[in-house]
């Protein structure tokens, strides 16, 4: 299946390779540094590139492109998700998959690529048994290691594979035991010139930080599960419990995993906490245009918006802007992307802010004839904008009493206003 | 060499004794004198005996090897290694070892024991860990210790170095491909072994391997399916799309009847066509006799698969949700595949490789079941943000998705698009307004007009994009463009846009016979201002000149001239060369030129249409989510996925000896037991059976439909035939009989159902088969009271004891049915007369005032006072809806009491609640007055009651009107056995189970008429029933497929148990509800 990985900067540097079966040259990348300059942008290199004898396979994440050498037949998904799976691991162990963080721990990245894929099929890719096969770099441990000697490989053997709940390792000790969920929403919504909604749903997640000794089973069930419209879960919820009974019924990988992700869709009214009054004019044949943006709150639950950020990507013609916040900072990067971001931070009812001020244009240039759409970031604490409602979580299994919490929030997702 | 196992438990080991048994080998010292000394360093500091040292050489070497550079001339140094106490040192000699000894095999050799040793090893991870490094080395000469390593982990006591040997497999076929049938053996032992561990794995090597030999799964296809939802995700890939080419080779295609026969596919279910492999050569006979009659039946197999995969749709990992959405699209029944929907839309907030891939699928997807995306039709909007590949796959689905009633909106999103900064999208989406425009003709007009703005546009692209796609519309219908080509020729003033200009006169030459007076004057503006051209629209102008002078040389002779004369001398020598090129052309030399001839044929060639289609139209020939179905090309090793077999092979070749998976295969068993007890009897009663079953159906021709196999069934079910043989016609007459008097009955309506009382009481089976005949012959029926409303049109009003007289005569040629029996004008007359006053206009109301007798007779949609003139009235006909299993189907007739004709009968924008469907009925083009005639639409109720508001439009009126089904009409009848019934009840009960008691009265304590009661109330099957006061009744809701099962006892003195179980309480509460009603009564 997967016969080699390439990982390549934005600059173009092959700065690991990795084979599985017989070795496959570097030069394999000339057919992607091509189509990488074909398509100009970074997301717009297609994912798979078909060569003479090979297929490469390709994700861009964090400024990384992973590129996987394909020799037959295999469904492209399979290879993403792989990839994917890899650059979070990567997260997982160094806190951040980059180019520094990959090359400082080149000989960590080996190891787990060894073990992550056996002949170019996955093998072991649930980061508890990775764990506990390879431990996570810490300073404390590079420290000793550099004193005593001893190494990042686990001294213990991994047995979680051998069980039948293989994402859960072994002998699980904590001296507090604790079990946080985070009901993470994120509106995806497109709204329209005049403010009507063109589309609009909830992407939900259930993050959970788990820290049980032993193996606890856990049970969290909801208030409201019915408003759950379509579910995906991780591999240890029990399927059939859901489905009779709408309760999540798991026993937990240790650590941080994402237990599942829902969605609401449009059907049902999806609230949208922010309103944005706009006025963006480019003047014909002058070099100058006005711009003027309002942000409201509506919907909002009581709660208060914070963390607003508007992006804007203005037109090419754009040379400079002068604009005045009422409230926040805002930046503008005339040079490369013509992006302008705008730091609102809370939003305070009593005094609304808004941006307000001029676009300076390429004089003779012709005006831009779309106005930028605006991409909108905001959080609510407390709230998970779809009413959802975690009910109880029970522990069956094992005796002591764990420390239980929930966390709301809502954010923005893919949420764009058109101009 | 140490003694101690290659992953040792004990910790430290520094300082542990060297291994002298390697030495430092001089030879190779020699070979690789060259470099001997780049990496001298690390070659001492693996020399020593401290392990720290050696760590840090081989963490060095590892860097190397994963920056790309060489390092192997290290290899001696290295391998000497393997039995290094220390576990990160031998972890990382491992993976220098696997990356060169396929260049070093001599050296390589050495390692070899050590993983011999390992193999041998108590702890199983020791053991595993051995094997997979030792067949990781790609050295041809070890082949005979990996294959017989291969085979000893193969039986190994633990799953997990049996996982090992299934991943060692296909690294020793690619090795050594000679291996293939020993390695098969081993594929099949594993094949065969029951955890989820080694699922995943062995099917992996099987697909690597020996893909071909698809007689190795039958056995373990059932433990598969089973073990599907615990396999890990990797597995359940590799799994499901292997089991879709088994699939498409084993079981017939579940959509193969769609135009002959409609076939609930849930009743499917429960047959079994296993005894026509099975069955002796008679039956065998009889059924080949008629084979295009045959119905489609579903292997329970097939049906396991379907059901075992669905649950992983909400799987976590893309690839596992779109190997079960490809499994769907190619295996499932048409009607269930729409469940894939949602979760591919789910995939599509994910990264954005994930969503090119799906929206590569969803794009093939889309085309051949547009319906299914649909709903998601939003989910598709494009965001100024996406990457452009993405945007241009989402315009792909979008155009696919649109149709007649949501093209407004498509266009509208459209419209957004146009105006976007990227150029790129801009253009796709200008292609895309083309081909919705080509596809939907209703819109072809707007389109074409938004084009045309877009012609003004400063950008080229986009103007020249559209100039395309006007030119593409405009040469698929030549005959309507003249308009479209006058306005072009007027904006030839205001465009500046060079491309677009000569797009236009390009346009103007090719049909200037369709603006000939036009054509000329665009000329004449051209030439004055010929010199202030850009050089592509001179061209253009001497192409058009050059085309009117063929057609209309009278009035263009000298204006051409004059251009090429312009031409000439241009300064562009392209200009003057085509000047030059044109002028001998066209216009006749003395020399008299052979090709001058032929100029028009040269110049005014009709050009082609182009084609504006999608390119991803066909594509689904390539198993969806495959990588050769995203090149569109086909990949190495790519598997074609077969096509469905004309005949089934034989299923009993999954069947396992241990009936370890106990609740299939038991049920298969028992299937083949009950079954050549069906087909015997079926074979005894033939000559009686076939010659008035066939008949009948030969008749009905058009109605086919479970109804009537039920009824076949039914009656091949009673349990002496003999007896039967010579009451058919007996119980035929006496049902007659009935009928006549229930017809009367209804005349009277109120008047209970005490005739029934003195037919004939038939036996279970008589009265059981009675009623089935009672749902096939409905639609019969139906057509026949139209048909003989067409012969005699009076106005409804006219004498009713005549038409009665009619309608007896016609009773004696054609046997009538209990349903509807009173011609459409009796009840309309009578029954809705008296109707009137209850129903006042909340039409709404009236199933529930008529829940005694719904299903049956026909009920008031739309008064004629209401209606001015135009009076509607539904039925459910019980039949199953063409084209959708889901859909009841309701026959809508219409009737004319006014003056003038009511033209252009259809159903307008329905507003219905969530879930509901409708197909509506072909429009009727006009109803003249006094006449009636009769629809057949197809409502989706979701399995609720709620009713389907819709509005009944005429050419001039709009009347609203709804439709509320009782709850009967949502479900349809299956056909099973007692121990069918009794199991399937015992799943469902508790929360699902409705028990109710009541007490019969005198008027419904016999079989007949109590089974005659629920059948009308519910559109319910009667399974036989042993005891004789026990009365069972089984049907499935139509959209969901839920079991509805509905059990009477009968005590003496009239007291009675009513149990429903359901899985849809709220269905079985209401169901209790009527039947209780309707028994009481």
């Amino acid at each position: 299946m997967i016969h080699s990985l390439f990982l390549i900067n934005c600059s173009g540097d092959i700065f690991l390779e990795k084979h599985w079966k017989s070795v496959v040259s570097q030069s394999v990348c000339d057919y992607f540094f091509e189509a990488q300059e074909k398509a100009a942008d970074v997301e717009n290199v297609p994912p798979v590139i078909s060569t003479p004898h090979h297929y490469l396979i390709s994700i861009y994440r964090d400024k990384l492109f992973f590129v996987s050498v394909i020799q037959t037949e295999v469904p492209p998904l399979f290879v993403i998700e792989f990839l994917h799976r890899v650059a979070d691991t990567f997260q997982d162990y160094f806190g951040e998959c980059s180019e520094a963080a990959i090359k400082d721990n080149v000989v960590i990245v080996y190891e787990l690529l060894e073990e992550m894929l056996d002949n170019g099929f996955p093998l072991a890719t649930e980061s508890n048994i990775l764990k506990e096969l390879i431990k996570p770099p810490t300073i404390l441990r590079s420290v000793v290691n550099s004193i005593t000697g001893s190494s990042n490989v686990g001294d213990t053997l991994p047995t979680g594979q051998l069980s039948n709940i293989p994402w859960r390792r072994a002998g699980v000790k904590y001296t507090n035991n604790e079990a946080y969920f985070d009901v993470v929403e994120e509106i995806d919504a497109i709204i329209d010139k005049s403010g009507s909604t063109v589309f609009a749903e909830i992407q939900g997640v259930i993050d959970a930080c788990i820290k049980l000794s032993g193996m606890p089973d856990l049970s969290l069930s909801f208030m409201n599960p019915r408003l759950l419209d379509d579910v995906s879960f991780h591999p240890c919820i029990r399927f059939k419990r859901w489905e009779s009974e709408r309760v999540l019924s798991f026993i937990p990988p240790d650590g941080n995993f994402r237990l599942i992700s829902y969605r609401v869709s449009s059907q049902n009214l999806v609230a949208i906490p922010v309103y944005v009054k706009h006025c963006i004019s480019f003047k014909e044949n002058s070099a100058c245009g006005r711009f003027d943006i309002t942000i409201g709150p509506k919907q909002n639950m009581g709660k208060t918006i914070e963390g607003i950020t508007v992006t804007v990507h203005m037109p090419k013609v754009v040379l400079n802007m002068n604009l005045t916040p009422t409230q926040g900072s805002y930046t503008f990067d005339p040079v490369t992307k013509k992006v302008l971001t705008w730091d609102v931070g809370k939003i305070t009812p009593q005094k609304l802010p808004s941006l307000k001020g001029l676009v300076n244009l390429q004089s003779g240039a012709p005006k831009p004839e779309e106005n930028p759409s605006l991409n909108i970031q905001f959080k609510i604490q407390q709230l998970a904008i779809s009413g959802l409602k975690v009910n109880r979580l029970d522990m069956y299994g094992e005796k002591y009493k764990p420390f239980k919490g929930v966390k709301y929030v809502t954010k923005a997702g893919k949420f764009q206003v058109r101009t | 060499m140490s003694a101690a196992p290659a992953y040792s438990e004990d910790k430290g080991g520094a300082g542990g004794p060297g291994e002298p048994e390697y030495g430092h080998d001089p030879a190779s010292g020699g070979i690789f004198s060259s470099d001997y000394k780049r990496h001298d360093d690390l070659k001492e500091m693996l020399d020593t005996n401290k392990d720290s040292l050696k760590l840090e050489a081989m963490k060095r070497i590892v860097a190397m090897i994963a920056r790309g550079k060489n390092a192997s001339d290290l290899f001696p140094a290295v391998v000497k290694n393997v039995a290094c106490k220390n576990i990160e040192v031998k972890k990382l000699v491992y993976v220098y070892l696997v990356r060169y000894a396929e260049e070093q095999q001599d050296l390589a050799l050495l390692s070899i024991s050590t993983f011999q040793r390992g193999l041998k090893d108590p702890n199983q991870l020791i053991r595993a860990s051995a094997l997979r490094v030792l067949s990781s080395i790609r050295v041809p000469i070890i082949v005979p210790i990996m294959m017989l390593a291969i085979k000893e982990a193969a039986s190994d006591m633990s799953p997990y170095v049996r996982k090992t040997a299934a991943h060692a497999i296909p690294k020793l076929y690619s090795l050594d491909s000679d291996q293939k049938d020993q390695l098969i053996e081993v594929i099949e032992k594993l094949l065969a072994d029951k955890t989820t561990l080694v699922a995943g794995s062995v099917v992996m090597a099987f697909e690597e391997v020996c893909p071909e030999r698809i007689d190795l799964i039958h056995k373990n296809y059932r433990k598969l399916c089973n073990l599907l939802i615990d396999v890990e995700e990797w597995g359940q890939v590799v799994i499901i799309s292997m089991l879709t080419r088994y699939a498409r080779t084993q079981f017939l295609s579940p959509n193969q009847n769609e135009s002959l026969l409609e076939e609930n596919p849930e009743k499917a279910f429960y047959g079994s066509e296993e005894d026509e492999v099975k069955g002796p050569g008679p039956e065998e006979a009889a059924a080949t006799a008629l084979p295009a009659r045959k119905p489609y039946v579903m292997d329970p197999d097939h049906r396991l698969l379907l059901r075992n995969t669905k649950p992983l749709l909400q799987s976590r990992s893309a690839a596992v949700v779109m190997a079960v959405a490809q499994l769907y699209f190619h295996l499932a029944p048409k009607a269930e595949v729409g469940v894939i929907a949602k979760a591919l839309v789910r995939l599509l907030r994910s990264h954005s490789e994930v969503q090119y891939v799906v929206l590569q699928n969803v794009a093939t997807m889309s085309i051949k079941r547009r319906g299914m995306f649909e709903p998601y039709l939003k989910s598709f909007y494009i965001r100024s943000t996406d990457p452009t590949q993405i945007k241009i796959l989402k315009l792909e689905v979008l155009t696919n998705l649109a149709n007649e009633t949501n093209i407004p909106t498509v266009l509208r999103e459209f419209q957004t698009y146009i105006r976007s900064m990227d150029k790129d999208f801009v253009a796709a989406t200008i292609q895309a307004i083309g081909r919705c425009a080509t596809n939907i003709g209703r819109v072809r007009d707007t389109c074409l007009n938004g084009l045309v703005q877009l012609l003004s546009n400063r950008d080229e692209l986009v103007v020249a994009e559209s100039v395309v796609v006007i030119k593409k519309l405009l040469q698929m219908q030549p005959a309507q463009h003249g308009e479209i080509i006058k306005h072009l020729a007027k904006l030839t003033d205001n465009i500046q846009v060079p491309m677009a200009r000569a797009s236009i006169l390009w346009l103007i030459g090719e049909y200037c016979e369709h603006v000939p007076r036009i054509a000329p004057d665009v000329l004449r503006k051209m030439a004055k201002s010929f010199t202030a051209e850009e050089d592509i629209v001179k061209l253009q102008v001497i192409n058009l000149a050059a085309k009117l002078y063929l057609t209309n040389s009278k009035q263009t002779k000298l204006l051409t001239q004059y251009v090429l004369s312009l031409a000439k001398y241009d300064q562009n020598y392209d200009i003057r060369d085509r000047a030059r090129f044109t002028r001998q052309l066209i216009v006749p030399s003395e020399q008299g030129g052979a090709l001058s001839r032929h100029a028009k044929k040269l110049f005014l060639a009709p050009k082609p249409a182009p084609v504006l289609e999608s390119s991803f139209k066909d594509r689904d020939h390539f198993q969806l989510g495959s990588l050769s179905h995203l090149l569109n090309a086909k990949a190495t090793g790519y598997q074609e996925l077969p096509d469905w077999p004309e005949e089934a092979p034989d299923p009993s070749v999954r069947n396992v000896e241990v009936p370890e998976w106990t609740k299939c295969s038991n049920r298969e068993k028992r299937k083949e037991k009950e079954k050549p007890f069906y087909s015997d009897s079926e074979g005894e009663s033939g000559p009686t059976e076939s010659a008035d079953s066939n008949p009948e159906s030969d008749s009905e021709s058009d109605s086919k439909s479970s109804s009537e196999s039920s009824s076949g069934d039914s009656s091949s079910e009673s349990d002496d035939e003999d007896e039967e043989k010579g009451r058919s016609s007996e119980s035929e007459q006496s049902e007659e009989e009935g009928k006549r008097k229930k017809m009367k009955k209804r005349k009277t309506v109120a008047e209970g159902h005490r005739e029934g009382s003195s037919s004939d009481e038939g036996s279970d089976s008589s009265s059981s088969s009675s009623e089935s005949e009672v749902t096939s012959e409905s639609e019969e029926e139906q057509v026949e009271s139209t048909s003989w409303r067409r012969k005699t049109p009076p106005s409804s009003k006219s004498a009713p004891a005549a038409k009665e007289i009619s309608l007896l005569d016609l009773e004696d040629f054609t046997p009538p049915s209990v349903q509807a029996v009173s011609p459409p004008t009796i009840v309309s007359t009578s029954l809705a007369t008296d109707l009137e006053g209850l129903t006042l206009t909340d039409s709404s109301l009236v199933p529930s005032l008529l829940s005694p007798v719904p299903g049956v007779g026909r009920q008031e949609l739309l008064h004629r006072v209401a209606g001015e003139g135009l009076a509607v009235e539904y039925a459910f006909s019980r039949q199953p809806f063409p084209g959708d299993p889901h859909m009841v189907s309701v026959h809508i007739h219409f009737s004319n009491s006014s003056e003038n004709p009511i033209k252009g009968l259809r159903v307008g924008t329905p507003k219905l609640p969530a879930g509901i469907s409708i197909q509506e009925f072909p429009e009727i083009e006009s109803l003249a007055p006094g006449e009636s005639t009769t629809a057949v639409m197809g409502i989706n109720f979701c399995d609720s009651t709620q009713a389907a508001n819709f509005q009944l439009c005429t050419q001039t009126r709009q009347f609203y009107v709804c439709i509320q089904p009782p709850v009967g009409e949502l479900m349809a009848p299956v056909f099973m056995s007692e121990n069918e019934f009794k199991k399937e009840q015992g799943k469902l009960t508790g929360m699902n189970e409705i028990t109710e008691k009541l007490t019969l009265p005198d008027t419904c304590r016999n079989d007949h008429i109590v089974v005659q009661k629920v059948t009308t109330t519910a559109n319910l099957g009667r399974v036989p029933c042993g005891t004789s006061d026990e009365y069972r009744f089984a049907g499935r809701t139509l959209t969901s497929g839920s079991l509805v099962l509905l059990t009477l006892d009968a005590r003496p003195a009239g007291a009675a148990q009513l149990t429903v179980n359901s899985e849809k309480m709220v269905i079985g509460t209401m169901l209790v509800k009527d039947v209780v009603q309707a028994l009481t009564q």
